[in-house]
């Protein structure tokens, strides 16, 4: 399956778009992820493990956080996983 | 440095004189180069903040993630974000960088004084990570001759570059 990099995260992802992994599960996928391109772990994760708040991950166009099983949550090979810092602001 | 054709520069004003009194935000696409980034196309998206539109402002994800399908399907990247300062100074307020997570990228606001576009700049969001991150302002290029000369320039070194 694809994992879709955002651009400021591909410096730390070998400066590609997309990473293909082999997974059955979508914290498989992010686990292949982060031990082909180390540097990016902690930009995903807090020191205790945990997606940072700001990083939204999407199994196609589901918020893995509300998957059934979340992280367990089964993936094919035809996903795609995005990974989306978020958007916000203002004055 | 950011570099707009007339119409997109436009189309983003516009888009924060529609939505006064609340903040009106989107996605800019299109490429990085040497010297900064190149807008090709603008996103208009809804701002999910109901709670309090005259001064925050939030995209949902999923729409992110449409933008950023559609961006890949025409070739371009997704290279900062804009939104408005309903009577407010187009200057990022500490929300603003709290807020901001795509290092490298452009963050356009344009100050919109009583229902009108008055004044618009952009902010590279520089550092290398969550702790050192800040706003420093670049240059926006605007104009058609400008702009045409930009993607040319771009283009040839990319052709150079093989």
């Amino acid at each position: 399956m694809k994992i879709h990099i955002p651009t400021p995260l591909r410096q730390y992802a070998g400066k590609q778009p997309t990473v293909d992994v082999r997974a059955t599960t979508v914290r498989e996928a992010l686990a292949q992820l982060t031990t082909q391109h180390p540097d990016l772990k902690r930009h995903l994760y807090t020191d205790d493990g945990k997606l940072r708040a700001f990083v939204n991950v999407y199994l196609n166009d589901e918020d893995i956080r509300y998957l059934d099983g979340k992280e367990n949550a089964a993936v094919k090979e035809s996903d795609n996983l995005s990974i989306i810092p978020s958007i916000a602001g203002g004055h | 440095m950011l570099s707009f054709s007339q119409a997109y520069y436009d189309e983003i004003r516009k888009h924060g004189e529609e939505t006064y009194p609340h903040e009106c935000c989107g996605v800019l696409l299109g490429q990085f180069s040497d010297d900064g980034r190149i807008v090709e196309a603008t996103v208009r998206c809804g701002n999910t903040r109901t709670d309090s539109l005259q001064n925050r402002y939030h995209i949902a994800p999923q729409e992110l993630v449409r933008v950023q399908r559609q961006a890949r399907e025409k070739g371009l990247e997704i290279i900062g974000f804009y939104h408005s300062h309903p009577d407010h100074p187009a200057q990022p307020s500490s929300t603003d960088l709290a807020e901001a997570h795509w290092i490298g990228c452009s963050y356009v606001i344009t100050s919109v004084q009583q229902g009108k576009a008055v004044l618009t700049k952009s902010f590279e969001l520089a550092g290398t990570e969550e702790d050192d991150k800040h706003f420093e302002e670049e240059q926006v290029r605007g104009g058609e001759t400008n702009f045409t000369e930009a993607i040319a320039m771009n283009i040839l070194k990319k052709t150079a570059d093989g």
